[in-house]
């Protein structure tokens, strides 16, 4: 196991030192399949005799290369669309003239459908186009007749050597072929098309795979006309995507597993089902309820981000629901997103009272919100028939979400008797949406339906529709009938772990390690009967071979006491699901329901400004000046008194989502409102923020009278930066003894006051030499994975032990320090695919993922960590340098000097470029902002002509501009840099860290060693 | 149920009462083709998966140019009733002419829907397939009455089903100068669809019909058909089947075809726990180790015991539970496959079964 960039080279002197037999190219998505396919060309694999196991080389290319796939599919009597494969825009132009507009753009060699689009126009044309060939590996677009309205099916398949295939799930998108699939609403199986359709596109599937050359598991994707059966296919993924995670939990069917057997030579045949234990693997699972998948969109954590939906793909993660009926399903997924939703309609904010004009135009422009749209419209009276021809959804789809807005009415103006309650839990409605509807309260809701007798049912999902006897474990609820697939008996008895939910920004893989591990833990430690409660379909803790009893369910208050209502657990485990699960640890409390590891009180303790706050006076510890309110003439007058910028937040709200710093009174009255609405139940707080500082990160575990360090994380950015998109490094580097020290004993002696049973996160902002303390969170954290593989202790394992009341094992306890490891975490960007979007960081986390690397010295962990996050480290070539305010500017002085001196050709904007004159940095070119295209050499051309390297562009005073109101002409560089793929730094650190690295470079070789397994504990 | 349970919902369809043989199938999609399979005369077909009638009925009207249906598989809904989870009170799609309910209604089926088709499927699997009343009714249903009149009711093992859906007279379609021999025991549209894809004009004679009878049209080959029932019942086809191997016609068993021809060939046939019904059941080709879903609905089964003391080798087995799924003669051109190799519902990997029949009658040569 290497913690190293995937990237030919780096994956080139793996394969010379370890020398293996075979190499599997399907598992790590686009990013994986395009290194191969690299190695291979370059006859890597060939010179060290490294087999490809699974899907080979050429069936790769024939899948990949957009004209070689059209041409294998005319081969075997698949049809394709129209198209044209283009190098130059020129070609392009041609060939859409021939097709005629609109045509759709899509680039060779991608990840996510990046880059491309729908062009109406020849000015659209130009810009995907040119967009496209950038972002394409290979330099090639493929241009193709538009086809939005056909409806967007997909099959699963599996095949081995053999020439044995099977079907393992089809799957239908509610929103047609014009949103990309990663952003569509996906239902399995399909719901609108017949027998025949049904197995013509089966058969055309396993057709088109199987020409291909597909070993293993692959995804096919077709367009059905919606008034005919005339078909395309679409394009192969011949490897496992989002999709197939997708089909493997929708159907309960492990197709990476299962492919991974193929590729080492077993037959599909002599594989078993893994869920009947007794029936081959080599047959087509039958669904017995209804799957759908939803896609989680963090739009508004981008300012300028453009939410419409199209073929780019733009959510961050996906939830998956399962049900007997479609309305059932569909509001369970809502729920599941954890965006302050409880359905599709009576919701605390509805789209309501809206004019036609603009639900119409909503239908027609479909953006995350169109559901709510169809469901508006329908409550005014739109016709199904018209909904379908602006919205492209079909029309089965529109009946059903009619369903749910003819109960919504009903339940508004009828008596709540037990038919009208049983037609709305039948349709997924909540408790707290009926609670809503009639006025009352949810709980009360809850009591007046069990005492009606209305109550949930457990089933399992078993592959075959019941049709042979399954042990599985693997289990849903649903309203959709009137008895339990199982029944706990009291030596089954155990504990609930409750899972993260979806990935979102703020929120990913890292809960869902700290689930896993969090079971693996309880197991170790005696707990023989281990549940999960999770919805995210791209985890590892849905898995249902992980734990005893898998509940594929919502992370909702209601639907976790319906589950313990069933399991009658020992208790439950709400400390490493992220703050989805940790929110819920009050309300579970207050239900009854013991939770193993700190108590709901000291969580409260922690996450209530004011009783947090009390504590750390009693520690005589600093935090920053802060005050709660609830009001807004209040927080105006604390604003004015500690001065602007303030941070303003809710509580019990994770990685900033609505945390916000705000500069000025208007911008305060305008968030107050936004803030508010997402945690009406506690209230809002405000506190000073201190430019320049440093942050630190504290990761521990305590048993109440132990406390272990983790490692002291600190950040590399300017505080201000949020945590989750900062650059991180253990240890520290600006830190003094002293000050470690200081932030070791707060650490250890916070953790003890709070009687903290687990794990725990402690912030803390370093300024003028004065620690503060900024927020505990008494839970798992979104570094803890980096920590524990740093110190070689798993930190959940510890807190595993912890939980369960046990005393955690003697631990070295500066072990952190003693490592002799450096490390570097570094966030990952996807605003290539965000639409608008700006790069510079703020206080709202962008990130949508990470990287971690290690090494012997700082720099060997970060040139690894910024190539592993796509960053190009050019030995030679041009930079191009804007730094807004002369602070910056002296900042960075010796970093230009730096850059200089490696040989690189510096760019400057004309007040750079004065400065770097006047400092003697010497021959510094200047060039022209791009809101002066007349004036040359201009930047925008160089960008085009790909004569930039890499981009240093600084706003003056930091993120202050951004709030206050951009720079245009900056905002453009950035946006226009990210869309060619050129580095763009925007800070000071970053801008000194990356040249710093560059020069390191100049004279070293990173390390590549293998990451060491966990100390015994 | 005939255990006395009784499980209430939402009637659809035709209102009256109906007395069948309780089965359940675990396709996802193919109401219309089910529904129209002779094979589920005399049974109440429940489905598994819950969503149904989502995309309707086409029109029952349309042929194709030889006047064979092109989306039924028989000119009536065949099932005597149908229950399920949840019923689409609306249809979408570019084909479509009614709504699953309209059609029922029309064809005076009832069907029922608010069922827990789950746990109706989980008891059918344990307890094995058993007979059932089904009643529509706009007025209060009489439970007494009704369990009265289902231990009445004549057991599915006691139907005569031939009769009902065998035709009366031959009926040929197509004008090519070869033809096949289709012995109608139920057959479903997609045989003769298949048969004619082959290039032969197809002749569709009552399951009654002789061997000599059947020589009288010169046959290139013959079929033997899906239908209902046990086998058993059907003797004067086995008597055709005795012949059609003797004297070595090229001959093709589907589902009850097969078990007849296995009869004729001495093998025995049993009834099966719950029967196979469904899209995703896979067969192994013993010849060349090949897996293929196919498509299946039959509740009897070739004794695999029995065949030792016959000219036939097993063919195709069941991957799941080792049923005989197909088998071949040893000498003579006599195929058969106890799966649908037609599809309608279900997947087309089969087809090639068809291609067989055509190169036994092509080849002229001894099987295999």
């Amino acid at each position: 196991m290497y913690l190293l960039p995937v990237t030919p080279e780096y994956v080139s002197s793996i394969i010379e030192s370890e020398r293996p037999d075979g190499i599997m190219l399907g598992y790590g998505g686009q990013t994986a399949l395009n290194c191969g396919v690299k190695l291979a060309e370059a006859n890597v694999l060939q010179k060290y005799g490294v087999k490809v196991l699974g899907t080979q080389i050429p069936g790769i290319q024939r899948t990949e290369d957009r004209q070689l796939f059209k041409d294998s599919m005319n081969e075997c009597g698949v049809p394709v669309l129209r198209s044209k494969t283009v190098n130059t825009f020129e070609d392009a132009k041609k060939a859409a003239e021939e097709l005629g507009y609109p045509v759709i753009i899509r680039v060779a060699y991608t990840l996510g459908g990046r880059g491309g689009g729908v062009a109406h126009n020849e000015i659209e044309l130009h810009e995907i186009v040119e967009r496209g060939l950038n972002a394409s590996l290979v330099h090639q677009v493929l241009i193709e007749e538009y086809i939005g309205h056909w409806k967007q099916i997909e099959y699963e398949v599996m095949q081995d050597y053999e020439g044995n295939n099977v079907i393992v799930c089809n799957m239908e998108n509610v929103l047609s072929m014009r949103v990309h699939t990663g952003d569509n609403i996906v239902v399995a199986p399909s719901q609108t098309i017949d027998n025949r359709e049904y197995h013509m596109l089966r058969s055309a599937a396993l057709r088109g795979t199987k020409y291909v050359g597909i070993i293993g598991e692959c995804n096919i994707q077709f367009a059905l006309d919606v008034k005919s059966d005339r078909y395309v296919a679409i394009e192969i993924n011949p490897r496992l995507s989002r999709s197939s995670a997708l089909a493997s939990k929708a159907t309960g069917y492990p197709l990476a597993y299962m492919s991974a057997k193929i590729g080492l030579g077993h037959t599909l045949p002599e594989l078993v089902n893994r869920i009947t234990k007794t029936t081959t693997a080599c047959f087509e699972p039958s669904l017995d309820y209804a799957v759908i998948k939803h896609p989680r969109w963090d739009f508004t954590k981008f300012e300028r981000a453009n939410r419409k939906l199209g073929p780019t793909m733009k959510s961050v993660g996906e939830v998956m629901a399962v049900g007997r009926t479609f309305e059932e399903s569909l509001q369970k997924s809502i729920r599941m997103l954890d965006i302050g939703n409880d359905g599709l309609v009576l919701n605390r904010i509805n789209v309501d009272d809206e004019e036609i004009e603009n639900i119409e135009n909503h239908l027609l422009n479909a953006d995350d919100r169109v559901l709510y749209y169809v469901a508006a419209a329908l409550r005014k009276g739109i016709s199904v028939e018209k909904i379908q021809k602006l919205s492209f959804i079909d029309p089965w789809f529109i009946e059903k979400i009619k369903n749910i807005v003819d109960v919504e009415s009903d339940l508004k103006k009828k008596q709540l008797d037990k038919e009208i309650m049983r037609k709305a839990k039948h349709l997924g409605f909540s408790d707290k949406q009926i609670a809503r509807a009639t006025n009352k309260d949810d709980m009360e809701i809850r009591k007046i339906r069990k005492d009606m007798g209305v109550l949930p049912v457990v089933k399992q999902i078993d592959t075959l529709a019941a049709e042979w006897p399954a042990k599985t474990n693997y289990l849903y609820m649903t309203y959709g009938g009137y008895d339990n697939d199982i029944t706990v008996t009291p030596d089954q008895k155990g504990i609930i772990v409750l899972g993260a939910g979806p990935y979102r920004i703020g929120s990913s893989v890292e809960f869902d390690w700290g689930t896993v591990n969090m079971v693996w833990g309880l197991q170790q430690n005696g707990e023989s009967n281990v549940v999960v409660v999770n919805c995210n379909p791209e985890t590892v803790s849905t898995d249902y071979d992980i734990c005893s009893r898998l509940y594929f369910e919502e992370l909702t208050l209601e639907r976790i006491l319906d589950i313990v209502d069933m399991e009658n657990p020992k208790g439950v485990v709400t400390s490493v699901g992220g703050q989805t699960a940790n929110n819920l640890t009050p309300k579970l409390a207050k239900s009854g329901i013991k939770l193993f590891g700190t108590s709901a009180e000291d969580v409260d303790r922690a996450e209530d400004r004011s009783k947090f706050s009390a504590v750390l006076d009693k520690l005589h510890i600093k935090q920053p000046q802060w005050q709660a309110f609830s009001n807004f003439s209040e927080a105006k007058s604390f604003a004015t008194k500690v001065g602007y910028p303030v941070l303003v937040r809710p509580s019990y709200v994770l990685s900033g989502a609505a945390m916000k710093v705000v500069w000025s009174q208007e911008e305060l009255s305008r968030y107050v409102g936004e803030a508010t609405t997402l945690s009406p139940d506690h209230p809002v707080v405000i506190t000073k923020f201190m430019l320049n500082s440093l942050e630190v990160d504290v990761d521990g575990v305590s048993d109440g009278k132990n406390v272990f360090i983790g490692a002291l994380v600190e950040h590399i950015d300017a505080a201000g930066v949020h945590s989750g998109d900062a650059m991180m490094v253990i240890p520290p580097w600006r830190l003094s003894n002293k000050q470690v020290e200081t932030i070791t004993d707060y650490a250890t002696r916070i953790a003890k006051s709070f009687n903290i049973r687990g794990p725990f996160n402690l912030q803390f902002l370093i300024n003028n030499d004065q620690v503060y303390v900024i927020e505990l969170n008494i839970r798992a954290s979104r570094s803890m994975p980096f920590v524990s593989k740093l110190i070689k202790t798993n930190l959940i394992n510890l807190a595993a032990q912890a939980v369960l009341g046990k005393e955690i094992p003697k631990i070295q306890p500066d072990k952190w320090k003693k490592t002799p490891i450096h490390g570097i975490k570094m966030p990952q960007f996807s605003f290539m695919q965000l639409d608008g979007a700006d790069i510079v960081l703020g206080v709202e986390m962008q990130s949508t993922g990470e990287a971690a690397c290690f090494g012997d010295s700082f720099y060997d962990a970060l040139s690894k960590g910024l190539i592993s996050v796509g960053y190009n480290l050019p030995k030679t070539g041009t930079a191009l340098i804007t730094i807004g305010g002369s602070e910056n500017k002296e900042k960075l002085l010796q970093t230009m000097a730096t850059l200089k001196h490696l040989g690189f050709k510096l760019l400057a904007t004309e007040h750079t470029a004065e400065f770097l004159e006047e400092k003697q940095i010497g021959d510094v070119q200047i060039v022209h902002k791009i809101s002066e295209p007349e004036r040359k050499p201009n930047i925008s051309d160089l960008l085009y002509e790909r004569k930039i390297n890499f981009i240093i562009n600084i706003p003056s005073t930091s993120t202050l501009e951004k709030y206050v109101g951009m720079l245009n002409d900056e905002y453009q560089i950035r946006r226009k840099a990210i869309e060619l793929g050129i580095p763009v730094l925007t800070t000071t650190e970053l801008a000194e860290s990356f040249v710093k690295t560059l020069e390191w470079m100049n004279h070293n070789e990173t390390t590549k060693k293998a990451l060491e397994p966990y100390d015994p504990i | 149920m005939s255990d006395g349970t009784i499980l209430s919902g939402r009637g659809f369809g035709a209102s009256r009462a109906v007395f069948g043989e309780l089965v359940f199938n675990t396709g996802m999609v193919g109401y219309v083709e089910t529904l129209t399979d002779p094979s589920y005369s005399g049974q109440i077909l429940t489905l598994t998966y819950p969503l149904v009638g989502n995309y309707g009925v086409p029109d029952p009207a349309q042929a194709d140019e030889s006047g064979i249906s092109k989306f039924f598989e028989s000119g009536r809904i065949q099932a005597r009733g149908l229950v399920v989870h949840e019923l689409s009170e609306i249809a979408s799609h570019w084909n479509l002419s009614m709504t699953l309910d309209e059609w029922m209604h029309k064809e005076g089926v009832p069907g029922i829907s608010d069922i827990d088709t789950r746990e109706l499927t989980k008891k059918l699997r344990i307890s094995g397939v058993t007979m059932a009343a089904l009643v529509v009714s706009d007025s209060e249903i009489n439970a007494e009455q009704v369990k009265k009149e289902l231990a009445a009711a004549k057991p599915y093992s006691e139907e005569k089903f031939m009769d009902a859906v065998s035709t009366k007279q031959a009926q040929t379609f197509g004008q090519e100068s070869d033809c096949v021999v289709v012995v109608d025991t139920g057959v479903k549209n997609a045989i003769l669809r298949n048969v004619r894809d082959l290039g032969y004009k197809v002749i569709k004679v009552p399951w009654n019909t002789s061997y000599s009878d059947i020589m009288k049209y010169d046959p290139k080959g013959v079929v033997l058909s899906n239908g209902p029932g046990d086998p058993e019942a059907c003797p004067e086809t086995i008597e055709t089947a005795k012949n059609l191997i003797q004297n070595d016609i090229p001959t093709l068993g589907i589902c009850l075809g097969a078990q007849i021809i296995g009869l004729a060939g001495g093998a025995s046939t049993y009834k099966l726990k719950y029967g196979h019904r469904g899209q995703n059941k896979s067969c192994l080709n013993l010849q060349n180790k090949q897996v293929y879903v196919t498509s299946q609905n039959h509740g009897y089964c070739i004794d695999p015991d029995s065949l030792g003391k016959t000219e036939f080798d097993l063919w195709f087995t069941n991957t799941d539970d080792n049923t005989v799924e197909g088998i071949r003669h040893k000498l003579k051109k006599i195929i058969a496959v106890q799966f649908h190799p037609e599809a309608s519902p279900g997947p087309y990997d089969c087809k090639f079964v068809f291609e067989e029949l055509d190169s036994l009658i092509k080849g002229g040569k001894q099987n295999q």
